[in-house]
């Protein structure tokens, strides 16, 4: 993506609140017509970002430029951005048709235009077409979410903010909602900004993704680039299970760890002997060795317990006094005692090493 | 039959229901029947008669009636203009500050009533403490303000504030910021907020209080004898008049009744405009 594609741009933004650095020195650009998670632990700056990419907040430092003009001083209701809130903030007095044609009544349009517009949305999120004079606060919460989302919609906005609007919807229907806002997204073609606490969640939706920690952008990338070259133990972590071994490098360029006693090959040669760092696997690139089998780096221990994860099979195989995460596919699970001496291994592009330290 | 009155509910509120029947439902009835009495008899076993209705028609009441409405119409609405950002501020601005507003108020109605409204007597009258001194130190005299319509339309704003006051603070304090916030980001100005969301979502609490400080105002006396100086009749003054100095208890309960029902036929025509569950937060 070229730079004039850039439609947001932060330049570093810092926002304090007295002696509180919320955002620090952060520098952003949002793509047009791209989905962009911004994804972060509670705590981490999320509140505030959004609130400053919105304008209901003011930076302290640094400046916004909305399409190369600089909007820092813009409020909410002169930018042509939206967000559809957490609570969604749906006008609870109103049917649904009033509250997804409020931004057109108030730019002034005609009745007729407006519930034209009003019952395209409603086809487009697939509300049932009675729902337009149905009440706001007798529909279900996913309708609801549907709701808040034409209403957005018609606002017709450069970009749509989310602050977390699935968090309150129970798993197997924020499941389908997920799928169904990325579908969304390719149909309109605008810009989306997703906020949210859930890398899974971001992961489904985003083109990108920015992990915040503590005010600052940890990694910005794409899903793909998160989830197999995360830059710390942090965002790997924050993706979900992973093993981390606490590794010290050695002479020949290999890896030790004391807690498991046992050495590994090193993803990414050259670096200095002494030096210490985290060496991550994720549990689904450790497999069962055969046995005879060679890999570049292995373990011995004993399968403690078995989870069923539906579709796959997840085990805690017990190395010395640690718990190490294994994933298998149904298929492939693993068919011997508990207990039993196993080796388990995994191949060297599979490990990341992070947060090396001299 | 014999399970309804055996069950917990009933039995408990069995001593309530005949105490308010007893002391809030019967005199009510006893002034309907009343009313019906040949005029200034007492036997209320006389044959029924529909004369005092017909002497309050033909004789000049409506004019007390008229200004006891008239007055009570105006209060509510100079009342609604002086609470509105008042409760608005308490309940969106002030914060923890609007506690203070609060017991200000609440203070206020620890003394009664009547002595309040002579203490205003005190301050405004001819000589008083505040003409009084304005005459003594700039030697300018000016009339009195008591004693005529615009004075008894302060004394019921000022008496019936708090009514006003304490449910439109209930009422807008209902409304979700977010809304508002939304509203805003949808690009709403401050003037389609107003009118789009806190108006109508605070409806319930402008509706009881205008509700309430006018059946209070329509049935208001003292304000009417005390500041007013009996210069403007009311109707509560009309019917205190009938019952004592003229002796004449049915047609006293005659315009009673007229009020009652006027009031009333008002109160819950604005009632059935509004969910009172919303407002006691059962829906939702």
């Amino acid at each position: 993506m070229q730079e004039s594609n850039v439609i947001l741009q932060l330049r570093n933004v810092t926002k304090t609140f007295g002696d509180f650095v919320a955002i620090r020195d952060v520098n952003l650009d949002i793509y047009d017509g791209e989905f962009l998670t911004i994804v972060g632990p509670s705590g981490s700056g999320k509140t505030t970002m959004i609130r400053l990419l919105v304008g209901m907040d003011k930076p302290t430092e640094g400046d916004i430029h909305l399409k190369n003009i600089r909007i820092n001083d813009v409020p909410a209701n002169k930018r042509p951005t939206c967000m559809v809130f957490q609570s969604l903030a749906l006008f609870p007095h109103r049917t649904v048709g009033q509250n997804i044609e409020f931004p057109l009544k108030i730019r002034g349009d005609d009745s007729s235009s407006r519930k034209d517009r009003a019952m395209d949305l409603i086809r487009l999120l697939q509300l049932p077409e009675n729902y337009y004079s149905k009440n706001v606060m007798k529909c279900s919460g996913g309708e609801r979410q549907r709701v808040a989302l034409a209403r957005a919609l018609a606002f017709d906005p450069e970009i749509l903010f989310f602050d977390e609007p699935l968090s309150s919807i129970d798993f197997r229907l924020r499941k389908t909602l997920e799928k169904e806002l990325k579908d969304i997204h390719r149909r309109t073609g605008k810009t989306f900004v997703y906020i949210t606490h859930s890398l899974e969640e971001a992961m489904v939706m985003s083109d990108r993704i920015a992990v915040l920690r503590q005010g600052e952008f940890v990694q910005i990338g794409s899903p793909d680039d998160i989830y197999n070259q995360p830059k710390n133990q942090f965002v790997s972590e924050f993706m979900g299970e992973v093993n981390v071994f606490p590794v010290e490098v050695r002479e020949d360029g290999s890896l030790h760890c004391s807690e498991v006693d046992a050495v590994f090959a090193c993803p990414s040669p050259h670096q200095i002997p002494g030096s210490r760092g985290s060496l991550v696997v994720r549990p689904e690139a450790i497999r069962f060795l055969e046995p005879g089998e060679q890999c570049s780096s292995s373990l011995d221990g004993a399968v403690f317990n078995e989870y069923s994860l539906g579709s796959r099979m997840q085990y805690n195989v017990q190395v010395a006094d640690k718990m190490i995460t294994v994933e298998k596919l149904r298929e492939q699970r693993y068919e011997g005692d508990f207990d039993r001496s196993v080796s388990i291994g995994w191949d060297i592009e599979d490990s990341v090493l992070l947060d090396i330290t001299d | 039959m014999k399970d309804f009155f055996r069950s917990t509910g009933v039995i408990c509120a069995l001593p309530v229901v005949v105490l308010l029947l007893l002391v809030f439902i019967a005199p009510l009835f006893l002034v309907f029947g009343f009313s019906f009495v040949p005029a200034r008899t007492f036997d209320l076993f006389s044959i029924p008669t529909l004369d005092n209705y017909q002497s309050i028609v033909t004789d000049t009441y409506y004019i007390s009636f008229g200004w006891s409405l008239f007055l009570a119409f105006l209060a509510v609405v100079i009342l609604f203009l002086i609470c509105y950002p008042l409760a608005f501020a308490m309940a969106k601005v002030f914060g923890r500050f609007s506690i203070v507003i609060t017991m200000a108020v609440v203070i206020s109605l620890l003394v009664s009533e009547n002595i309040r409204l002579f203490g205003w007597v005190l301050v405004l009258m001819k000589g008083g403490v505040f003409l009084g001194y304005l005459e003594h130190w700039f030697a300018v005299e000016l009339e009195s303000w008591l004693y005529g319509a615009p004075i008894i339309i302060f004394g019921l704003v000022y008496v019936y504030l708090p009514f006003m006051l304490f449910p439109l603070t209930l009422g807008i304090s209902m409304i979700p910021n977010e809304l508002r916030q939304a509203a805003s980001d949808l690009g709403a100005g401050r003037w389609t907020i107003f009118r789009e969301v806190d108006l109508p979502l605070a409806m319930p609490g402008i509706l009881i209080g205008c509700m309430l400080t006018f059946v209070l105002c329509a049935g208001a006396m003292a304000e009417a004898k005390v500041l007013g100086g009996s210069k403007v009749l009311t109707m509560a003054d009309e019917i205190e008049t009938a019952f004592t100095y003229k002796q004449n208890w049915p047609l006293g309960s005659a315009l009673s009744v007229i009020l009652i029902v006027t009031v009333a036929g008002i109160a819950l025509f604005t009632l059935r405009t509004i969910d009172l569950d919303r407002i006691l937060g059962k829906t939702r």
